[in-house]
């Protein structure tokens, strides 16, 4: 048992690089790429599941920790381990990938070997950046992640492939380099790369102040652009209405949110407090924004992309309220929508594969001929926009009202409008998709409503958003322990060498070493 | 007294001629009908031995020979496995894709091969004389080699051209060696490092540090002396060119090493700024007009001298680190531009009749493998992590925000960013589906062994550098230490013959 649990997150690792090189070498006959992906991508699932099934909860700190000197110098280390924060975020990226796999079965034609293998080492690439310790390891998992995306894109691109990948791939490369000189200038003054040590380093005060400004500002800015936030969203529209459905399901805003929790909050709590205010009208402005623009979108994918800009805004304005009960709501709703997201994906995937088009108003009256699809659309819709019972009230609930409570009452209230201009463009879409009088699109096929696999992984989707709307302490319960009760500080600061650790910037810490005796509860 | 033999000094070198020498020789005496292609073997056997030779000498003792002219170290060692490395790629690649028609296919083999004579010595010699002699060794075969396709227009363009050009800066160089004869007494780089500090003229040693800099960095294609690139990569044919982007530069860079960091360390304050100014100048130049190249062998010259840029910023580095990092970073480069080259070699042809990016279109699809091996060079030379271009980066930059060039490293990884737009535009070409008017490619007969070998050992040598960096990282420490700890014999008993 021991060695499974020292060896886990190596082998949720290996797994889908091994499915890849599988891909890539046997011959591309009869679906035989998407069966071995298929399989693949279940086995890590499986494996990702030990994860909270062995999980210590109540304990924080990383669990699962493998620790192997990598590169003598630079001293990098393959460090992997997973907490409260990230456990469920690996579990999420396993779950959706066989979704993808599924959303792809038919909608790939040509070229299925290139295409699952890149997919297959996309997988790699993220779960390698929610387990990396090591910000080296990081940095590599977050780079080799652009890769496959932008390859995919500009081979399967709707219209405009190739610019899309372009934009997508500088958008995303060129903030990275910044990135990479912040993470090299603090090698160079701690001679670590240990997220642990490194965290510990920063909050001691041994670092100039001034320096660190600029180090967290550099982080935050590579982060932002992914995530992304208003106003660095240009490449979020083009990349969704471009990418291969799956590529654009998988990759949504995970790695940029979560590199945000333990990168930049994580690590520079004083810059992030000073940051803050920033941050939370920008994330408002963004809400607000993505949803407006929402309303107005002719294709459904660009629909998608600004209310998942207007959702990704929300847990931004949870991140960055710096409040405990806030980032649990954030994580949760990370998770709520990386869900919510996968069947939306799926099912607009399937509609755009029966009808060519992804314009929203050539659809119509399909809810007769469709019944399936049409009642899996509206929950998922459901969860979506928030409807208690269903697994989006949670998160946005959590958010609001620590944002409500703990932070500020006007943002709390500007960002609750958006959550009913997102019942605004979810309802109108599922109006114009399936109801009304019935268009020339929807007379001029023959009705295909879903089929068994795609029943099979939308399902599971479907009951766990219900599941995760009735019993979210099932999974908060463990997130909590990512999120750092204020305790730790004590402990934080009685081992600091020199404790010139500013009033409450302590109170910020995410998922660092320290061991806490006792579990705040809230 | 001296226990080592001085021959064993120049052994690399020696095995290297001799090949060359038997390969003109056999040239020469075989009826005209028969095929040449077996003297490339044999080149490519020579070679191999002169690379095993060069390791053999890491178990003698550091030291010089020949009047302490040339020199063996971990250093030496390093370039000198580096360079065979190259050459060993170059030889194979050209052995299965020059057509077998080519005209002089014998001295074709024998011009590498001399040309790696004089790259090795160049990296080992130790007396500035000798550092002359073996760069025009070098320069010559490459010249002639570059004009190698008569019948095109660019052929002998691109000969003339580098030939007049490279002229030039090897004249400044002599020149720089001439100046500081005349401050030091001496042309002994070890000497040299002993008695530069206490010049009397001191205006003499910094212009002769000046000339020496302007003949070096034509050398390695660096902004402002890169002009002759583009249309050289160009005009000269693509197995060339593979050899011609990576190892004479891999040597000059030694030499560069050689020259800043052991002849004239003290005059650190002046090439560092100077460096500096050429490294930022190199990358911005050589990326801003990388974007706008319609043909890909140029595009790559571009490229080049932005890497160079890269190269130079480890040297803001300070002493061992700088080094290592830069031998890192050239062996890296080597080995993802000498695979980038042999790609195009056998995407394009000898005639070269695709040599546009649009040419490239629907790569993936007539060739998978060898469009997603062109696709593996691009990532690398991007720069992205688990490639070799990443680590090379990454300890170039390392070493320039060690030594306080922060805003290199910024500028630097800045210009990463821009040059993945080119390199992108490339891949994204070869991975969208063929056009339906696109002109078939004529089906080629050269997927030989030689060839698959050649770019195998490039791809191999560019992942290993991205996953296992550390065997080649711990060379290039301690070929930096040994440079940086000369060996510390009198000077006096060392050169019987000096004065």
């Amino acid at each position: 048992m021991a060695t499974i649990d020292q060896n886990i997150l190596t082998l949720i690792l290996l797994v889908p690089l091994a499915g890849a090189v599988l891909v890539a070498l046997l011959p591309d006959r009869a679906k035989l790429p998407n069966w071995i992906s298929l399989v693949t991508t279940l086995v890590t699932f499986a494996l990702t599941l030990h994860l909270p099934a062995h999980f210590a909860t109540g304990q924080t700190g990383f669990q699962f920790e493998q620790n192997i000197p990598w590169i003598e110098n630079p001293a990098i280390f393959y460090h992997v381990g997973v907490d409260g924060l990230s456990l469920w975020l690996v579990v999420l990226v396993g779950l959706l990938a066989p979704v993808g796999v599924v959303a792809s079965w038919n909608a790939i034609q040509s070229r299925r070997k290139v295409f699952y293998s890149l997919f297959l080492v996309q997988q790699t690439a993220m779960v390698g950046v929610f387990i990396s310790l090591d910000l080296m390891l990081y940095y590599g998992f977050w780079e080799l992640s652009l890769v496959p995306m932008a390859i995919l894109i500009a081979m399967y691109g709707r219209k405009h492939g190739p610019r899309a990948a372009l934009k997508f791939f500088l958008f995303t490369f060129i903030p990275s380099a910044p990135l990479l000189v912040a993470i090299l200038w603090l090698y160079t003054k701690t001679h670590t790369f240990n997220f642990a040590d490194l965290q510990y380093q920063t909050a001691s005060g041994v670092l100039p102040a001034s320096a660190l400004f600029w180090v967290a500002l550099a982080f935050l800015f590579a982060f932002a652009v992914k995530v992304p936030i208003f106003p660095l969203h240009g490449w979020l529209a083009d990349t969704y209405s471009e990418a291969p459905v799956a590529l654009a399901m998988v990759v949504a805003g995970k790695l940029g949110l979560y590199s945000m929790f333990r990168f930049h909050v994580g690590l520079f709590p004083v810059q992030a407090r000073a940051i803050s205010p920033l941050l939370i009208a920008l994330a408002v402005i963004g809400i607000l924004y993505g949803a407006c623009l929402a309303l107005v979108q002719r294709d459904f994918w660009r629909l998608i992309a600004f209310a998942a800009l207007s959702h990704f805004s929300l847990i931004v304005l949870a991140i960055y309220g710096l409040t405990f009960l806030g980032w649990a709501g954030g994580v949760y709703q990370i998770l709520s929508h990386g869900v919510i997201d996968g069947a939306l994906f799926l099912l607009l995937g399937a509609l755009e594969l029966r009808y060519a088009t992804n314009v929203i108003n050539s659809y119509g009256g399909l809810a007769a001929k469709l019944p399936r699809t049409v009642s899996y659309f509206v929950i998922a819709t459901l969860a979506m926009i928030g409807l208690p019972m269903l697994s989006g009230f949670i998160g946005e609930f959590i958010i609001l009202s620590s944002t409500f409570a703990g932070v500020s009452r006007p943002w709390a209230v500007a960002a609750t409008v958006a959550v009913i201009l997102s019942a605004a463009y979810m309802l109108w879409l599922v109006q114009r998709l399936f109801y009304g009088q019935e268009s020339a699109l929807a007379t001029s096929k023959p009705p295909a409503d879903l089929k068994f696999g795609e029943l099979a992984i939308l399902t599971p989707l479907v009951v766990l958003m219900l599941v995760m709307g009735v019993a979210p302490n099932l999974w908060l319960n463990t997130i909590r322990t990512g999120a750092h009760p204020p305790q730790a500080k004590q402990a934080a600061i009685q081992t600091a060498p020199t404790p010139q650790t500013s009033g409450g910037s302590a109170s910020v810490r995410i998922g660092g070493e320290s061991q806490s005796p006792t579990e705040a509860q809230r | 007294m001296n226990p080592v033999p001085d021959i064993d000094r120049i052994l690399p070198e020696m095995i290297l001629t001799l090949t060359g020498v038997a390969v003109m020789l056999i040239d020469a005496s075989l009826p005209a009908a028969w095929s040449r292609r077996y003297l490339g073997w044999l080149a490519a056997v020579g070679t191999t031995i002169a690379l095993w030779a060069s390791l053999w000498q890491l178990s003698l003792p550091e030291g010089t020979g020949f009047f302490a002219t040339v020199e063996t170290s971990a250093f030496t060692v390093f370039f000198h496995v580096l360079i065979c490395g190259i050459v060993l790629v170059a030889l194979l690649l050209a052995l299965d894709t020059l057509p077998e028609d080519t005209h002089h296919q014998g001295e074709y083999y024998a011009l590498i091969v001399f040309g790696a004579v004089g790259m090795c010595l160049l990296t080992g010699a130790v007396e500035l004389l000798v550092v002359f002699v073996a760069l025009e060794i070098s320069s010559i075969s490459t010249y002639i080699l570059a004009g190698w396709r008569k019948q095109t227009g660019r052929g002998p363009e691109a000969a003339i051209k580098y030939f007049l050009l490279g002229s030039f800066a090897t004249a400044f160089l002599l020149y720089g060696i001439a100046l500081i004869f005349g401050a030091t007494g001496t042309t002994q780089i070890y000497q040299i490092a002993a008695l530069a500090p206490g010049a009397q003229n001191q205006a003499l040693v910094i212009a002769a540090l000046a000339l020496m800099l302007v003949g070096i960095l034509f050398k390695v294609s660096a902004a402002p002396f890169h002009v002759w690139t583009p249309d050289v990569y160009e005009g000269a044919p693509s197995p060339v060119v593979a050899l011609l982007s990576t190892a004479p530069k891999a040597a000059a860079f030694a030499l560069l090493l050689r020259v800043v960091y052991e002849m004239l360390p003290n005059l650190r304050s002046l090439w560092t700024p100077g460096l500096w100014i050429v490294a930022v100048l190199s990358m911005t130049v050589g990326n801003l007009a990388a974007l706008r190249q319609q043909n890909v062998k140029r595009m790559l010259a571009y490229s080049a001298i932005a890497h160079a840029g890269y190269l130079l910023a480890a040297f803001a580095g300070a002493g061992e680190t700088g080094i290592a990092a830069a031998a890192f970073y050239i062996a890296a480069y080597a080995a993802m531009n000498v695979g980038i080259f042999a790609v195009v070699t056998l995407v394009a042809g000898y005639d070269e009749k695709l040599s546009l990016i649009d040419d490239y279109r629907g790569l993936v699809y007539r060739s998978p493998l060898l469009g997603s091996l062109l696709i593996f060079f691009l990532i690398s030379l991007i720069g992205v992590p688990f490639t070799g271009g990443f680590f090379g980066k990454f300890y170039s930059f390392t070493a320039a925000v060690g030594g306080g060039a922060i805003w290199l490293a910024i500028i630097g990884l800045v210009n990463s960013g821009i040059a993945a737009a080119y390199y992108l535009r490339l891949a994204v070409v070869a991975a969208q589906r063929p056009a339906d008017d696109q002109p078939e490619a004529a089906p080629r007969s050269f997927a030989g062994p030689a060839v698959i070998a050649a770019v195998f050992l490039a791809a191999a040598a560019t992942l290993a550098l991205g996953i296992i960096p550390g065997a080649t990282l711990s060379a290039a420490q301690s070929a930096a230490h040994t440079l940086q700890a000369p060996p510390q014999t009198p000077v006096s008993d060392q050169f019987p013959l000096a004065r």
